[in-house]
C-alpha cells in the first residue's frame, strides 16, 4: 500500500500521461480506479489540478458515475443483472437468495471485507438470463448456486 | 481440423472458454491437430457455445456444446445440427449488417476483406462527397439506436457546418435491457463499424472518431481496442485513409455506468469528462457537439450498417423494409423465451411472428403474457396488438417505440404492476437530475405506483397526470419515454392494477 506522497507521486504520472487527450477525465478516473481499486481522496487535488477543474466539479464528476467507487470494493465482487430481460427470467427471485446467502443487500461488503454485492442494469446477455458478473467473469443463466461457485473458487 | 468456437460474451458466458480447452485437451488425446478460430456469435444464443467444424460441405454445428460432450465434435452425436447455413433460422434472415458477424475471425483483416469489408470504402473514396450524401439519404437509413432520424440529414448538416474540427461519435453505450446489437456486431464483426466511422469521417471532414462504449461490456471493449490497432495497420485509419490522402482516426472511450449517456448530449458531456447531463437542444450536436465542435452522433448498428450500404448501393439497401422504415433491423430476441438470440430482418415482420414463430414462445412453456419492445422505455405489448409491423411510425402509433430494437417477452407470471414500479424507479436512479419532471416525477411515479398497489384506486388518474408531464415536460428521452411502459401496462392489464385492492381489504 503506497503512502500519500507515494500516492500523489503515481497519479500525477497518470494525469501526466494523459496530457493532450480530449476530455481526459473519465480515462484518468478509470486508470486511478483500476490501480487502485477505487479513486481515493487523496488523488483528488492532483486530479483536479491536472485536469483544470475546481475539487467540487471534480466531485460532482466522481458521484455522477456508478463505477467510481469512494472506497476499496472487496476481495470479490459479485454484480447481479437487475434489468427487464432478466427479471423475465426469475433474475428477482435468484437475487433474493444470493443476499440471503451473503447476507448482504445491494452495494454492501461483508463485515470481513471478502464480497461486494452490486446491482447492474443490462450486461447484454438478454438472450440467456439471468445474468450475473462474479470477478468480471460473466455467467448466463445464472442462479445462486452457480454464484456460489464462482465465489468459492477465488475463495477457497 | 478447423473448429470455430465464439469469443462473443453471450458465448462464454455460457461456456465457451471451458469448451475451447476441452477441446484442445481432446485434440491432443486423438493426436489431431486443431486450428480454433474464435469467432463472432450467429445470434443463436439458445446453441451458445455452438461449435462448427469446416468440412468440404460446409460449417457443420454442434450446440448447446458442454466441455464434457466435446468428443461429438469429433465423432458426432446428438448435438450436431447439421450445416449451420442451412438451419431455418439462418435462412429465414436478411443478413447485411451481420453478413460476417460469426463467419470471420473479427480480427483478421484478411477475413474481412475476403468477405466484403473496404468494398464500402472503396467505392465512398470513389465518390463525391455530395454523390456520398446522396447514398445514405437515397439508403433510407435511419437512427438505429431508437430516436429514427434519418442519417443523411445528420451527415449532411455536419458536412456543410464550417468549423475548424470535427467529430464522429459511435454511439455504443447500449444500455436497454433486451439489447445486444452492438455488443454482438462489436465483438463478431469490429471492422465493419470502424469502415463505417471511416466514411461517415471523410464524407462529413471529420478526422477524428470516437466510440463511446459501456463500461459493462468489457469483452467488447477488447475486441474494439485490438480492432483499431489492425485497421491502423491495414491502412484503413491514419494520415492517409486507404492512401487517399484523407486523414482519419480514433479511439475506444470507456462509460462508467450511467443509463442516461446513451442520450446523445449526456454522452457527448460524459465525453468531455463531465457529468452526463443532459443538454438543451438546440443547438443540435451535429453543430455544436463534442468540444462545442459540429459532431456526427450515430449508433453502432446504423454505422456499422454503412459499408454494406455503399458495398451493395443504397438501392438495395433500401428495397427492404416498410413505409419510412427502409433496410433491415437486427432484432433482439430476449427475456423469457424458447430461442433467444439476434435475427436481421427486413422491417415489417409481426410481433406475433417474432414470438411465436422464432423465439418458439416461452422458456417457462407457459402462456406469454406480454413483451416489452424497445427497452426500459419502450411499451408493454399484449397478444391483443402482435399483429402490429414492425417499423418506427407502426409502432409510434400504438403508443409504443421500436428502440434499438430489444425485444423482452415476460410469460403469465409477470406482475406489470410491478413492472410499471420498476420503469419508474429505474428513471429515478438514472436521472441526471437536470429536469424536474423527470428528477422528481419518477420518484413520485414510484410512490403513487405503491399507493395503487395498496389499493388506493384514486391515485390511478394521477398517475396519468404525472406521466403526461413527464411526457410534455421533459428534456430527453428517459424522463418523456417513461410514461410509455407505466402506461401501457396500466392500459393493457388493468386488472394487475385493480386485484389488489380485495387483497388489502
Amino acid at each position: 500500500m503506497l503512502d500519500e506522497t507515494g500516492l500523489s507521486v503515481r497519479v500525477t504520472e497518470i494525469v501526466q500521461a494523459h496530457q493532450g487527450v480530449e476530455g481526459a477525465l473519465l480515462p484518468i478516473l478509470h486508470a486511478v480506479q483500476a490501480e487502485f481499486g477505487h479513486v481515493p481522496q487523496a488523488a483528488l487535488p492532483v486530479i483536479a489540478q491536472g485536469v483544470g477543474v475546481t475539487r467540487a466539479e471534480l466531485h460532482g464528476v466522481i458521484s455522477f458515475y456508478h463505477d467510481f467507487r469512494d472506497a476499496p470494493a472487496g476481495q470479490q465482487v459479485v454484480r447481479l443483472c437487475r434489468a427487464e430481460a432478466c427479471q423475465a427470467m426469475g433474475g428477482d427471485a435468484v437475487a433474493a437468495e444470493v443476499q440471503a446467502q451473503l447476507g448482504l443487500g445491494w452495494h454492501e461488503t461483508g463485515a470481513d471485507g471478502a464480497v461486494t454485492l452490486e446491482p447492474v442494469f443490462c450486461l447484454g446477455l438478454c438472450a440467456c438470463a439471468p445474468a450475473a458478473q462474479v470477478n468480471g467473469r460473466l455467467i448466463g443463466r445464472v442462479d445462486a448456486a452457480k454464484v456460489a461457485a464462482h465465489l468459492a473458487k477465488v475463495g477457497a | 481440423m478447423k473448429v470455430y468456437v465464439p469469443l462473443d460474451a453471450a458465448a462464454r458466458a455460457l461456456g465457451a472458454d471451458e469448451v475451447v480447452a476441452a477441446l484442445q485437451a481432446e485434440a491432443m488425446r486423438r493426436g489431431v491437430a486443431l486450428d480454433v478460430v474464435r469467432n463472432g456469435s450467429r445470434g443463436m444464443v439458445w446453441l451458445e457455445p455452438l461449435v462448427e467444424v469446416e468440412t468440404p460441405a460446409g460449417r457443420m454445428g454442434f450446440g448447446p456444446m458442454e466441455a464434457a460432450s466435446v468428443a461429438q465434435v469429433f465423432d458426432g452425436g446428438p448435438l450436431a445440427i447439421g450445416l449451420v447455413e442451412d438451419l431455418p433460422w439462418m435462412k429465414a434472415q436478411t443478413r447485411l449488417t451481420f453478413a460476417r458477424c460469426g463467419v470471420i475471425d473479427p480480427l483478421s483483416v484478411e477475413d474481412y476483406r475476403a468477405h466484403g469489408g473496404f468494398a464500402g470504402l472503396a467505392r465512398a473514396l470513389a465518390m463525391s462527397v455530395e454523390e456520398r450524401l446522396a447514398e445514405v439519404t437515397a439508403s433510407g437509413l435511419r437512427g438505429r439506436g431508437g430516436a429514427g432520424f434519418p442519417t443523411g440529414i445528420k451527415w449532411r448538416t455536419v458536412a456543410g457546418a464550417v468549423a475548424d474540427r470535427k467529430y464522429i461519435v459511435c454511439n455504443a453505450d447500449e444500455g436497454d435491457s433486451g439489447t445486444f446489437a452492438d455488443r454482438m456486431i462489436m465483438e463478431g464483426d469490429p471492422l465493419s463499424l470502424i469502415e463505417g466511422m471511416v466514411i461517415a469521417g471523410i464524407t462529413v471532414g471529420a478526422t477524428h472518431g470516437f466510440v463511446y462504449l459501456r463500461s459493462e461490456y468489457p469483452d467488447a471493449i477488447a475486441v474494439m481496442n485490438l480492432a483499431v490497432l489492425a485497421a491502423r495497420a491495414a491502412g484503413m485509419l491514419g494520415a492517409s485513409v486507404m492512401g487517399s490522402g484523407i486523414a482519419f482516426d480514433m479511439e475506444i472511450r470507456v462509460g462508467a455506468g450511467a443509463y442516461v449517456c446513451g442520450e446523445e448530449t449526456s454522452l457527448l458531456n460524459s465525453l468531455e469528462g463531465k457529468r452526463g447531463v443532459v443538454r438543451a437542444k438546440p443547438p443540435l450536436p451535429a453543430l455544436e457537439g463534442f468540444m462545442g465542435k459540429p459532431t456526427v452522433v450515430n449508433n453502432v448498428i446504423s454505422l456499422a450498417t454503412i459499408p454494406v450500404i455503399f458495398e451493395r448501393g443504397a438501392a438495395a439497401y433500401a428495397a427492404h423494409g416498410i413505409g419510412r422504415s427502409r433496410g433491415t433491423i437486427p432484432l433482439q430476441i430476449a427475456g423469457n423465451v424458447a430461442r433467444g438470440g439476434l435475427f436481421e430482418a427486413a422491417f415489417g415482420m409481426s410481433l406475433g411472428e417474432i414470438v411465436d414463430d422464432l423465439a418458439g414462445g416461452t422458456a417457462t412453456g407457459r402462456p406469454v403474457k406480454a413483451v416489452q419492445v424497445g427497452g426500459p422505455l419502450g411499451a408493454y405489448f399484449p397478444r391483443m396488438l402482435f399483429d402490429v409491423p414492425f417499423g418506427y411510425e407502426e409502432y409510434a402509433g400504438q403508443g409504443g417505440l421500436i428502440g434499438h430494437a430489444g425485444i423482452v417477452v415476460f410469460d403469465e407470471s409477470a406482475d406489470m404492476l410491478a413492472q410499471a414500479r420498476f420503469a419508474m424507479e429505474f428513471c429515478a436512479i438514472e436521472s441526471c437530475g437536470k429536469c424536474t419532471p423527470c428528477r422528481i416525477g419518477a420518484v413520485r411515479g414510484a410512490e403513487t405506483i405503491d399507493r395503487i398497489a395498496r389499493g388506493d384506486a384514486s391515485a390511478i388518474p394521477l398517475l396519468h397526470d404525472l406521466c403526461d408531464t413527464m411526457k410534455a415536460g421533459s428534456l430527453c428521452a428517459l424522463g418523456g419515454f417513461t410514461p410509455y411502459p407505466v402506461l401501457s401496462a396500466l392500459t393493457h392489464f388493468p386488472d394487475d392494477f385493480a386485484r389488489v385492492k380485495e387483497a388489502a381489504e
